[in-house]
């Protein structure tokens, strides 16, 4: 296996994508994102000097709104899948 | 005639021409389902008593004359990672057990417009991330065809449902081959519009590059009356494009004198099943013999769409899946220390293994340092996989290959090397890398029993051309 | 010798754009209101939504870059910056990295070392976050998504100011351009201007820059002063006790005076900035681009300098004027009705911003309309009332906005001008007061004020004060 994911990515990756890993799975995520990488590198078979990324696949340009309130008061729906709230706001763990 | 043997149109019509009724229909479905579900597993929610109470509301409509248009009162089912207002929207996730959006795809609005009745949502892959819908947290969902084997995916539920016919016909979506190879795998006819026919508003996102919803029929003619009413200019999705040439059940003749369809050798080489590859050649053969001009041609870049393809996907679904953290809706773990700790345990627990392979290695290929190498090496690749199909369709109407290596697996034999389950989607993901439309239609079955489908490939906005060959196909097909 | 050391600057100004509705979504961005009342899927994130940009945001964003000297990028796109955070619905912003909106460009400063330039490296389109309030009874915190989704502009300058005094007029001369050109009121204390401080040291006559620190959380030109003062020690401080300056964002207490690193093991700062595939490029046309440098205003070094032409008034009054585009406008609409430039002025200048003062407001909350100040300007010309009067009308007009004519006519506040009613009362007067008129023919000139006064008060102050002493010389 060409690339080996070392258990301080694992723990990185796991940071940038809130996700905590048991040891059993991030043994399976190394192994998994490795060979994952290793199939992706397959990609440096092509050349693919002086080609635009490509992010779209039509060239749909310039789709805009007009600068008009449509929206009324929607907080009650907003909220109403909220797993705990409070005075009409979402509650979360205390941020400072 | 069985009520639950029509395909959607000729129920309509009979619902118009009074021999039945949309609560007679929805009720011989909710029986059905009743019956099949134990072993099937299509649905993920079922709401019995507001479908027949809808199915009774479009009923009076319909005989007010209010309501005339070819869905009119027919039952649908509709995959579950489409918002529907006031009812259970899970992605087949436990992250979202509970999530009641607040408003319903734009999709889901076009039909409810033209009188379909909505049963139920669908059992996928979590988060349409798989190709068998093994990895939804509600279970799995078996073939009907065979209740030993998958039913594919990740939109297998609509796909069974179909087949199963616990529903008239069923919308699913497609990031990879999503609606195609279920489709394939239970004998329906499925199809993936090109990117931005469908508005995408509603529709819970997991490759927004490449997601694009589709129906599931019984058969070409419910497929195109579907797409006819699903295609939309949508305001809120700034994807969606504009476009004139909707009338797609215009495209329902049975002729093909004349169309140029492309075999693509690559697609036709090492891992393909014998039994799958006879069958799609000799559907090729029943189109020349129809007047197609059929010839072989080398595609090319085929063994790179699969790189290139999980590197797009899992990078925008990395994401696309940041959005689910216990605060908004959804599920939120029970104890918890701090602000990062509610995330981490939140999306752990709430998260099958497969969605978080996927963000793990999506986030990693963004991440600081991998971009470039990975990420937009990815979209280069995609833009030369573009080029090939450009190249190709200045020579053919239509191409014309497998919609999957093989047919259904066995249940439980696909999820433990996530490499050899992604090269199964081969021949179906390059077509949402080009944005590309694809339909599956069943040309066969194996020795086990089990359907093959045949899949047609267009160039953009080029839907006509497939629903005109696959109708001749399947009209071809009746007499044999 | 202790060694000399120089600041180097450069800011991250967010301002946030008057547009009536959020950039991806139609929910209104007014202030205020009751918490998570202007929110909707898009807003909060739910699944499903999508964003489709607010035409009026870009519009104002090239705007700003256009008076900013920026090259504008024809074609620009929207990325993802991912990061997780409560008043972040989506856990990641939509923002522009690769391909911002505005480049290259300049605004140039005058602080009493004379004029300089200084650089902006880029200025991007972006969505605001919401607001996270803290619980004072439980140990949790809430989300107020009305400010989510409100469009900002960020503007990134070169790393080109060396000291608080380059910084305040850098702001200042931000603030003005764009509240010139109507974009935002740029109000610092309500965060529709925010700015973040990035600053190193180095030894005079490096040409290495040091290692720069990114200050967040100040909310005053004061605040700013200080936070820069006291981080410029902080860090000759480390330097100088052979210790490096470790790059990081620190957050400023002005209560303490005293910032704080944001360091956090959770925090990685590594966005993963991709292109947003939910929304689609802009192309800018030359017709949308001509579109936008034909609305283009008189900014305000060409208007002072107009004014001067055009106007005789003292230069402080335009430079008070000026400061203001709301200001500016009214003296000029008022001038345009009444022809009085100097009385214009004079009122402004005056009664105006006592008033601001008195009720702790900005030129900007001015809500009187020009007809009215004009209206008024008239009646004190025709001397239908006097000047204390006319204080009184303008109160009410800088209050609620009243037709003077209309008012003094309803008040009965017109100068009485009929001849007998006058002489009769100033006779009363002189009668009453047997003392003041002694003094006065004794050559106390003084006492004839308090003769005026008097008449003044038994007139219910509707009278000429000029005609009253007129009169009081020719009866004593």
């Amino acid at each position: 296996m060409a690339n080996i994911i070392d258990d301080a990515t694992i723990e990185y990756v796991g940071i940038l994508a809130k996700l905590e890993l048991s040891d059993e799975e991030k043994e399976q995520a190394k192994k998994d994102m490795g060979s994952m990488l290793d199939y992706i590198d397959k990609l440096g078979e092509l050349d693919t000097t002086g080609i635009e990324p490509m992010s779209h696949v039509f060239p749909v340009q310039n789709v805009f709104r007009e600068d008009v309130v449509t929206n009324g008061d929607e907080s009650e729906k907003t909220l109403r899948n909220a797993p705990e709230q409070k005075d009409n706001m979402f509650v979360v763990p205390k941020t400072v | 005639m069985d009520i639950l043997s029509y395909t959607a149109v000729e129920l309509a019509k009979a619902i118009k021409e009074g021999k039945t009724t949309a609560v007679e229909a929805m009720q011989a479905v909710l029986d059905r389902i009743e019956e099949k579900e134990q072993t099937i597993n299509a649905y993920v929610t079922v709401d019995r008593e507001k479908a027949l109470k809808k199915a009774a509301a479009v009923q009076q409509k319909i005989e007010a004359g209010e309501l005339a248009g070819p869905l009119a009162g027919v039952p649908v089912a509709i995959k579950d990672n489409m918002c529907t207002e006031g009812m259970l929207t899970t992605c087949s996730s436990k992250i979202l057990n509970n999530f009641i959006p607040t408003f319903s795809a734009e999709a889901v609005l076009n039909l409810e417009k033209a009188g379909a009745v909505l049963i139920g949502k669908t059992n996928m892959d979590e988060f349409a991330m798989g190709s068998t819908t093994e990895t939804s947290a509600y279970g799995v969902t078996r073939n009907p065809r065979n209740t030993e084997h998958v039913p594919g995916g990740s939109s297998g539920g609509s796909a069974a449902a179909v087949a199963a016919e616990e529903c008239f016909f069923a919308l699913g979506s497609d990031t990879g081959g999503s609606i195609r190879q279920p489709a394939s795998f239970c004998g329906v006819v499925g199809m993936k519009p090109t990117y931005g026919t469908v508005s995408r508003y509603g529709l819970i996102a997991y490759g927004s590059s490449l997601d694009q919803i589709g129906p599931l029929t019984k058969d070409v003619t419910d497929c195109a009356t579907v797409l006819e009413i699903l295609a939309s200019h949508d305001s809120k999705d700034s994807t969606s494009v504009e476009r004139q040439d909707t009338d797609f059940t215009s495209a329902l003749k049975r002729d093909v004198k004349g169309m140029r369809i492309g075999i693509p050798r690559d697609y036709f080489g090492e891992g393909l099943d014998p039994e799958v590859k006879d069958a799609v050649l000799s559907a090729a053969k029943v189109l020349k013999e129809q007047g197609a001009i059929v010839e072989e041609f080398d595609l090319s870049l085929v063994e790179y769409a699969i790189p290139t393809y999980y590197t797009i996907a899992a990078a925008e679904a990395s994401s696309n899946l940041e959005r689910f953290d216990g605060i908004k809706y959804g599920y939120r773990t029970q104890e918890f220390a701090g602000l990062h700790n509610m995330y981490k345990k939140t999306r752990s627990e709430g998260f099958g293994a497969e969605v978080k392979r996927r963000i793990m290695l999506g986030s990693f290929v963004l991440s600081s340092g991998y971009y470039d190498a990975y990420y937009l090496k990815a979209l280069r690749v995609k833009a030369l996989i573009k080029k090939a199909f450009n190249d190709a369709f200045a020579k053919y109407d239509v191409i014309l290959g497998p919609v999957a290596p093989t047919t259904a697996p066995r249940l439980g034999k696909s999820l433990s090397d996530p490499i050899k389950m992604y090269l199964g989607d081969i021949y179906t993901i390059s077509v949402n890398l080009a944005g590309l439309p694809g339909i599956s239609i069943p040309c066969g079955t194996d020795s086990k029993g089990l359907p093959i489908g045949l899949q047609l490939i267009g160039d953009c906005f080029c839907e006509k051309k497939l629903i005109q060959t696959a109708y001749t196909f399947e009209q071809s097909r009746k007499g044999e | 010798m202790a060694k000399q050391y120089e600041t180097v600057i450069g800011l991250e100004v967010h301002v946030e754009l008057a547009t009536k509705t959020k950039i991806f979504c139609g929910c209104s961005t007014a202030f205020g209101g009751a918490p998570n009342t202007h929110t909707c899927p898009v807003c909060t994130g739910m699944p499903g939504t999508l964003p489709v940009l607010n035409k009026q945001v870009l519009e104002y964003a090239v705007a700003v870059g256009l008076a900013t000297n920026c090259e504008i990028t024809r074609y620009c796109k929207f990325d993802r910056k991912n990061y997780f955070y409560p008043d972040n619905p989506q856990n990641y912003q939509i923002s522009q990295l690769y391909l911002p909106i505005c480049r290259n460009g300049h605004v140039d400063i005058e602080t009493k070392d004379g004029v300089k330039a200084i650089g902006i490296h880029e200025i991007h389109m972006e969505e605001d976050a919401g607001k996270l309030i803290h619980d004072e009874w439980e140990d949790v915190s809430l989300v107020d998504f009305n400010r989510s989704g409100v469009p900002l502009i960020e503007i990134v300058s070169e790393p080109d100011m060396r000291s608080a005094e380059e910084v305040i007029a850098y702001l200042e001369k931000l603030r003005m351009t764009i509240q010139y050109l109507g974009v935002s009121d740029c109000k610092l204390n309500e965060g529709s201007m925010r700015a973040d401080v990035n600053l190193s040291v180095r030894e005079v006559g490096a040409t290495e820059f040091g290692i720069r620190t990114e200050m967040k959380n100040l909310n005053s030109f004061r605040s700013i002063a200080h936070a820069i003062e006291n981080e410029r020690e902080r860090q000759i401080d480390l330097l100088e006790a052979g210790q490096k300056v470790i790059q990081e964002t620190r957050r400023w207490d002005e209560n303490k005076e005293y910032s704080y690193a944001m360091r956090s093991k959770e925090d990685a700062q590594d966005y993963r900035y991709f292109p947003d595939p939910d929304l689609v490029p802009v192309q800018i046309t030359d017709e949308f681009l001509e579109e936008i440098r034909a609305k283009q205003p008189e900014f305000r070094p060409e208007k002072m300098q107009r004014y001067k032409e055009e106007y005789d008034i003292p230069d402080y009054d335009i430079d008070i004027i000026t400061g203001s585009k709301h200001m500016a406008d009214l003296f000029e609409a008022t001038v345009a009705i009444c022809n009085q430039p100097k009385k214009v002025s004079n009122w402004l200048m005056g009664e105006t911003l006592r008033l601001l003062k008195e009720k702790d407001m900005d030129p900007e909350d001015i809500r009187f309309s020009p007809d009215h100040l004009a209206g008024l300007i008239n009646l004190t010309e025709q001397k239908v009332i006097n000047s204390t009067v006319a204080k009184e009308v303008f109160e009410e007009i800088f209050e609620t906005d009243i037709d003077p004519e209309q008012y003094v006519e309803e008040k009965g506040l017109k100068t009485v001008n009929d001849e007998g009613a006058l002489r009769k009362t100033v006779e009363e007067v002189i009668a009453a007061n047997p003392q003041s008129v002694e003094d006065y023919r004794n050559g106390k000139e003084k006492a004839i004020g308090f003769l005026v006064g008097q008449t003044m008060k038994a007139m219910k102050g509707k009278a000429d004060p000029a005609s009253v002493n007129k009169l009081l010389k020719e009866l004593l």
